[in-house]
């Protein structure tokens, strides 16, 4: 293949060339940072809260009224709640991972240290924590009954009998060692805490990449404490598999069997609480989906149109070149050579865009840096593109008869 | 002539349905798409109080110490107030207005006891919310300064609380309770919810407005725990007086300064103050305090999501493919027909008219582009919200300005693509065409 004849034919069309390969630029650019985009957002959807999403139910129980025996009532709750058919375990709680609210505190392991080694988010639980969620222990003990306490509210300011810490946590704390017997001072509760275990994992109940919660995502502690407070508690429910649809029914009816005087919120399974903390994840996704599927097809359709007029304009010299020798693929050759270089121009200028355009959301949004493997799919993308969209023109350019070159015009 | 160059257009469009059509199309989803990501941008990064926005101001202390801010302020400030502090400010009255403020989480009894109990987001705050904020009454008013002092049982219930309650009927007077507690209505508010809630953007700043407010004083007496963030750095003591005492910041305040003079002086109370806790032993570092009004404080707290720039960076990439790929479209129109031109040049016509009269084609192409793109900006607007999160897109609407942007936007970028075109068609050599046919 010659590339002279194509080159100095496109400087002849040196607009129509530059349109095409500045759109594909363009489209290139847009392309791997909103695939970029898209892989980044599905992976964060996707990291486990390391609790048994489809079988834990959450409810929100507020009593009215701030009653006095609320310690005693939350306990006959969740006793009645434990016998319920299909329940493996109950507890209260202040927070659950998927819910973007809780608490969080400054870990050190020394009480003289000036900043905390760690930031980590807190839930509070008795015994029951570890099987309401359906965690995975992997060292150490669960809390043993006399380590759990009463705690009325967060002024109720007392450091723990022992603390459960995830692995990620103890990674961080005690890289070299086993964090089990070691002890951790908490920073706001001012006091030297054992940690009794390990779980694998159970993630902060923020879910954002770049804000509040997004640089400690598996640090979590389960301190020992039966939270009661006048504002609304987390009831946690695990069930057996395929009960938890019954449940988020039969446990309310049964909780307004005890009392009337609460306010009970949306009873609602973990797996709902993913889907709708990360639907404005999930509706990025989509969007840019749908905008790099029209964006791909609205470059396609242009390069269809541009290169027909081409084609329609340069009939005649097609006709000349038929008769003269020319094979039918020598033509489609013709077609798609041209468009090869004007795709690979624009690729070279859309990588150097893409770049661009990510290192600005890098400093703009806190963005990851690109991963040079997008840039190189997109250009294969674009390019292929190219040649697909040309093929249409170029085949009614190879059905010109070469007799087209004897007539007059 | 317009009208006769604006039907030869039309004709011309008529010729070659394939082209014009793909132009149409490239053009209206290039708009369709702008302008969805334009109006979420538009209704999200609105002035949510423009007649008072450059006289209300929310100010900043740092109360923790330069070291103390872990990673997430890089400014060493914090969006809210200790409870220490804001009583200072309220005290020291340097504002025409100011009112510290939180919202709490409220059981609400209905006076029918069949009625199933039901939560209730409270807001505290003083008096001067009030007129400081241009909330209208429909019946009674604030509750007088007095009460503030007197840590009195009132409140104010919101237009559709009052619905909620007593059916709409003037309620001043009556008795509302809340958890253990009765309160008398001293007012009722007409119609107001600012978007964003710009005075407290912890909690859904796109949500629902608050229903309920009720003196500061009087909530903080009645230990009535806060909802939303609250963040401590140093020693806390137990129960609630160990909260107030505290430098947890939970609190938001504002402060009405109708003048640049007045902003000027209030920043300078707030060094003083600062310099103030210095000298008595409490803040161990220089004073550090900023002090915004409402859009810059909006901009601040990243009041848009980044979805939604990041949509609006695409959305306009796409519109820029849309463009260049109808200015090929076109020119490859309008040199197909450069025979036709120069046929009307030879018999007279000048570069002016052919240049009018392809301009006016391509505003046609334009129009007919913006028209459709609207269409689909309605479509991707209900797409958008059944998308993404209700309090994300809910208050996103096409009202007329966005339609004259979608519209004049169309016109005018296709336009803008088309003077290339055009100016090669006005510039088609009549001898050379006539002697190629």
């Amino acid at each position: 293949m010659q590339f002279r004849p194509i080159i100095s034919a496109m400087r002849r069309n040196k607009v129509g060339a530059i349109l095409i390969a500045v759109q594909m630029a363009i489209t290139l650019a847009i392309l791997c940072n909103a695939l970029f985009i898209i892989q980044q957002r599905i992976a964060l959807s996707k990291r486990p809260s390391g609790a048994d999403e489809a079988n834990v139910v959450v409810l929100d129980n507020q009593w009215v009224g701030n009653p006095p025996d609320q310690t005693a009532r939350q306990q006959g709750d969740l006793a009645m709640l434990r016998s319920l058919p299909g329940v493996q375990d109950a507890f209260a709680t202040n927070s659950v991972p998927l819910t973007d609210s809780g608490s969080s505190t400054g870990v050190s392991l020394h009480p003289d240290q000036k900043s905390a080694t760690a930031t980590a988010a807190l839930y509070f639980g008795d015994e029951h924590a570890i099987a309401g969620l359906g965690l995975k222990l992997i060292a150490g003990r669960n809390f043993n009954s006399d380590e759990v306490v009463d705690k009325i509210g967060y002024n109720d300011i007392k450091p723990p009998a022992a603390v459960i810490i995830t692995k990620g946590l103890a990674d961080k704390l005690f890289p070299n060692a086993n964090a089990v017997g070691q002890s951790i001072y908490d920073q706001f509760l001012k006091g030297q805490v054992p940690i009794v275990g390990v779980v694998d994992r159970l993630q902060v109940p923020w879910v954002s990449a770049v804000g509040f919660g997004g640089n400690f995502n598996d640090n979590s502690i389960i301190q020992p404490f039966r939270f009661v407070s006048p504002y609304p508690i987390r009831y946690v429910l695990h069930a057996q598999p395929g009960q938890a649809a019954a449940l988020i029914q039969a446990a309310p009816k049964k909780l307004f069997d005890i009392s009337r005087a609460r306010i009970i919120g949306k009873t609602r399974a973990m797996t709902t609480l993913r889907t709708e903390i990360y639907k404005d994840d999930k509706g990025l996704v989509v969007i840019l989906g749908v905008v790099c599927a029209a964006l791909l097809a609205v470059t396609a359709f242009g390069i269809v149109g541009l290169t027909s007029y081409w084609v329609a304009q340069r009939r005649r010299q097609i006709g000349i070149r038929r008769a003269l020798g020319a094979t039918r693929n020598a033509i489609i050759q013709y077609f798609q050579t041209e468009n090869l270089l004007i795709a690979g121009a624009g690729a070279a200028i859309g990588v150097a865009l893409a770049v661009s355009v990510n290192l600005w959301m890098v400093s703009a949004f806190a963005m990851e840096r690109l991963n040079t493997g997008y840039t190189l799919i997109g250009a294969a993308v674009v390019m292929l593109l190219g040649q697909a969209a040309v093929l249409w023109p170029a085949l009614k350019a190879a059905s010109i008869p070469p007799a087209l070159a004897t007539r007059a015009a | 002539m317009f009208s006769y160059y604006f039907r030869l257009g039309l004709r011309s469009l008529r010729r070659n349905m394939v082209l014009t059509g793909l132009m149409i199309a490239a053009i209206a989803v290039g708009i369709g798409a702008c302008m969805t990501a334009l109006t979420v941008f538009r209704a999200m990064s609105g002035d949510p109080i423009p007649q008072k926005s450059s006289q209300l101001y929310a100010p900043q202390i740092d109360n923790w110490g330069p070291d103390k801010h872990n990673g997430g302020s890089p400014d060493r400030l914090e969006p809210q107030l200790s409870y220490t502090d804001v009583l200072g400010l309220m005290r020291a009255h340097a504002a025409r207005r100011q009112t510290g403020m939180y919202a709490t989480l409220q059981t609400l009894r209905p006076a029918d006891p069949t009625q199933k109990p039901t939560k209730i987001f409270v807001r505290a705050t003083s008096t001067d919310f009030f007129p400081m904020f241009d909330v209208p009454f429909k019946y009674g008013r604030a509750w007088p300064a007095s009460d503030d002092e007197n840590r009195a049982g009132v409140i104010v219930l919101s237009r559709e609380m009052n619905e909620k309650l007593f059916s709409g009927a003037n309620s001043v007077g009556k008795t509302v309770r809340l958890g253990d507690q009765s309160y008398t209505v001293s007012g009722v508010l007409n119609e107001w919810r600012p978007l964003p809630r710009f005075y407290d953007l912890a909690i859904r700043p796109f949500g629902d407005g608050d229903t309920l407010f009720m003196p500061f004083s009087t909530a903080i007496d009645r230990h009535l725990g806060n909802v939303g963030s609250t963040q401590c750095n140093g020693d806390v003591d137990p129960g609630w007086e160990g909260r107030l005492r505290s430098d947890c910041i939970w609190l938001q305040f504002w402060a009405e300064l109708p003048t640049a003079a007045e902003a000027q002086n209030y920043r300078a109370f707030l060094n003083n103050y600062a310099a103030e806790q210095q000298r008595l032993g409490r803040f161990h570092w220089p004073p550090h305090t900023k002090l915004r009004d409402v859009n810059e404080w909006l901009r601040y707290r990243h009041i848009v999501p980044s979805e939604v720039r990041i949509l609006i960076l695409v959305s306009f990439g796409f519109l820029l493919v849309c463009l260049m790929n109808a200015m090929g479209l076109m020119l490859a129109k309008i040199m197909g027909r450069a025979g036709d031109i120069g046929v009307r040049r030879a018999l007279g016509a000048s570069r002016a008219a052919i240049f009018a009269q392809c301009l006016i084609e391509t505003g046609v192409v334009g129009l007919a582009g913006g028209i459709l793109g609207l269409g689909l900006t309605a479509l991707g607007l209900w797409a958008a919200r059944s998308l993404l999160a209700k309090q994300f897109v809910a208050l996103a609407h096409l009202d007329l300005t966005d339609t004259a942007i979608a519209v004049l936007l169309a016109v005018g970028a296709t336009v803008l693509a088309g003077i290339y075109p055009t100016w090669r068609a006005a510039h088609v050599q009549p001898a050379w065409q006539l002697k190629s046919q």
